[in-house]
């Protein structure tokens, strides 16, 4: 079996032209992972610049109102670019840098992972170029216009499906048209090895403060951790430091879009099959000649029709489950947190927060559930007036 | 003499791609025939796949074609057999892993040797990933094709060593497409393998005109083009065939 398994998911199954980089990728974030230099500088730029530890805040007024566990949100919608996404692209960004690279690409579905990777360019002084779906920067105009402040050159891309697997494609064509200057900053725990690796360790600052966090304040681990699903890479954040902790559940909310029994869905787990695409073998929504399905989300960033190799193992062991949350119950839950604590979640978030409704009240009082709050919802505001009916335009 | 072994054993190989099913599977039945009487000495039949990385626009396009007009695996392996009526040219599968894997790669080997297919491309299929087709190739007598590029350096050697039928070397970097110079690093990569192993080499990526063709043909083995031909079939639709015919007779006529 060759490198970067998790279970049988994962590999390496990339073009020729660019095995050398991600060995070399490899090689680098080995020696790196380990740097104090490194390391000091990554930690700084968390503290200080995107403004880690992210809050662990008890929702009160939502653990009333749904009447069973006590109710924590992981508040990584505080963080500087309003998303997880800055944790993963400034490990990334300052690991490019120290490997001569010039020049950063990303894919983007939401906008966040690009804006992110925006951000970290223009912090650290590298030239940056962001893939998105023609159908996503219609969708996201307004994160769109903020990666070209700061100073991005986005192409949207019309190949396809026209959303953040299209993406992906396109940038990985481009890394093979451009590589030794340029690192892709891949922002999912997905695609060959060592990404999904470099990606989870990166997120995996969300479950060591929570578990910090939740000592601190509970002095005990919680029952659930709950976090939306695409790639998953604010899930593996949430989960990886709980997966020894076997008492601690760890659910996975998946985008089922209009229902996983419709085509209109992106429930990689509830309706994929094994299969290897994106240079990883994991579960995939494809029909039986190996074509990938085109998927549906109303959330731009759960738009995607793979999961991380590390989620599609931690589902074959049961040690995660993964549930399908649809586009009307991700709605509600975006209204629903917005008028009960005063916060506006993402999209995407919104997913583990619908099934948070579902799940608390089946647990008891003394019982304490996180859910990961991976971003932040004022770029969906104009997309849900629309789909409630209301013609506000961004 | 296996079908590979045949394809070098005539002077310089031309070796010609079309994507299955672009503008339909009867097209592709009779490009095969007509292209294998025009010269061609192996024919790379592409497999369309949704997400074709490695591909520039113009095969992408072809691909999207092929599968809106209802092509499957399935329906193209059918065609095949039809071509083996009247025709023993050899030809190549070009896919990505997953319509082979998700069909069942042993399926799918024991097809194409049923087929008369002798041999597979999977461009997202490196060295260090060839177990995952390589066992049921061997099964079932189809040579998987190792591809070298300008970035695999030291791992060309690596690569070479354990090189079955022929290899692919990658001319430039990106993804397929026409392209007005060709690299020299080619030349060179070439060079490294002869060392390592006597294997013929087949130069692809970007080549288009007889001109780039003879060029590359002096210090290689063979020359695969794809996009200039799959334009071709994409600016005459249903009247291609003779067209592209008298493409591959006239690339082929410049490598003799």
């Amino acid at each position: 079996m060759s490198k970067g398994r998790f279970g049988i998911h994962g590999g390496q199954y990339i073009p020729e032209t660019l095995m050398n980089a991600v060995i070399e990728l490899e090689n680098e974030y080995n020696f790196y992972k380990n740097d104090p230099e490194f390391l000091e500088e990554f930690t700084s730029l968390l503290n200080k610049y995107a403004g880690r530890p992210s809050l662990l805040y008890y929702a009160e007024k939502m653990t009333e109102d749904l009447g069973g566990a006590k109710i924590y949100l992981k508040r990584e919608d505080l963080n500087h670019t309003g998303s997880h996404k800055i944790n993963n692209v400034l490990g990334q960004v300052l690991l490019a840098k120290r490997m001569g690279k010039t020049r950063v690409i990303a894919e983007t579905g939401a906008g966040q992972h690009g804006v992110a990777t925006a951000t970290a360019a223009a912090l650290l002084g590298l030239e940056c170029e962001i893939f998105m779906g023609k159908e996503d920067t219609d969708r996201q105009a307004l994160n769109v216009y903020r990666m070209e402040l700061l100073g991005a050159k986005v192409h949207a891309v019309t190949s396809g499906t026209q959303t953040l697997k299209d993406a992906v494609n396109e940038t990985m064509r481009e890394w093979t048209q451009r590589v030794h200057d340029t690192h892709y900053v891949l922002g999912s725990v997905m695609g060959p090895h060592p990404f999904p690796t470099i990606v989870r360790d990166f997120q995996s600052v969300i479950s060591r403060e929570i578990k910090q966090q939740m000592l601190e304040e509970e002095g005990r681990l919680p029952d659930a951790v709950l976090a939306c699903v695409g790639g998953g890479s604010n899930a593996i954040g949430s989960f990886y430091e709980f997966i020894e902790d076997k008492e601690v559940r760890l659910v996975g909310c998946e985008a089922a879009g209009h229902g996983v029994q419709t085509e209109k869905t992106a429930a990689t787990i509830a309706t994929g099959t094994l299969g290897i695409f994106h240079g990883m073998k994991s579960y995939f929504c494809q029909d039986e000649y190996g074509q990938i399905a085109p998927v549906h989300s109303i959330s731009a960033g759960l738009d995607y029709p793979g999961i991380g190799p590390e989620h599609a193992d931690l589902h074959d062991q049961g040690r995660a489950e993964y549930v399908p949350v649809t586009d009307d119950e991700a709605v509600e839950a975006f209204e629903y947190l917005s008028r009960v604590e005063g916060i506006i979640p993402a999209i995407e978030s919104a997913h583990a927060v619908a099934h948070a409704r579902k799940l608390a009240p089946a647990m008891s009082s003394d019982q304490i559930m996180v859910i990961c709050l991976s971003g932040r919802g004022d770029k969906d505001v104009a997309a849900i007036a629309r789909y409630k009916g209301v013609q506000i335009y961004e | 003499m296996n079908k590979l072994q045949q394809v070098f054993s005539d002077g310089k190989a031309f070796i010609p791609f079309i994507t299955a099913g672009d503008p339909s599977l009867d097209i592709t039945e009779r490009l095969v025939i007509e292209m294998a009487e025009a010269g061609a000495d192996l024919i790379e039949l592409g497999i369309p796949f949704s997400d074709p990385i490695a591909e520039g626009p113009v095969i992408q396009e072809a691909d999207y074609r092929a599968l809106s007009a209802g092509t499957t695996t399935d329906k193209i392996f059918a065609m095949v057999k039809r071509i083996r009526i009247s025709s023993t040219v050899p030809i190549a599968f070009m896919t990505y892993v997953n319509p082979i894997f998700t069909y069942g790669a042993e399926k799918f080997m024991k097809n194409c040797q049923e087929a008369g297919v002798c041999a597979v491309i999977v461009p997202d299929l490196p060295f260090e990933e060839k177990e995952e087709l390589l066992p049921f190739c061997s099964e079932y007598g189809v040579t998987l094709i190792s591809m070298i590029a300008p970035t695999s350096k030291d791992r060309i050697r690596l690569i070479a060593k354990e090189a079955e039928g022929f290899i692919y070397c990658v001319s430039s970097m990106g993804v397929t497409g026409v392209r007005k110079e060709i690299g020299n690093d080619v030349e060179e990569m070439i060079k490294i393998v002869k060392e390592v192993k006597d294997i013929p080499c087949a130069i692809g990526f970007g080549i288009s005109t007889p001109e780039q063709a003879n060029k590359v043909a002096q210090f290689s083995d063979g020359v695969i083009v794809g996009s200039a031909i799959v334009r071709i079939v994409a600016q005459y639709g249903e009247d291609c065939v003779p067209h592209v015919a008298e493409y591959v007779r006239n690339m082929k006529d410049a490598i003799r």
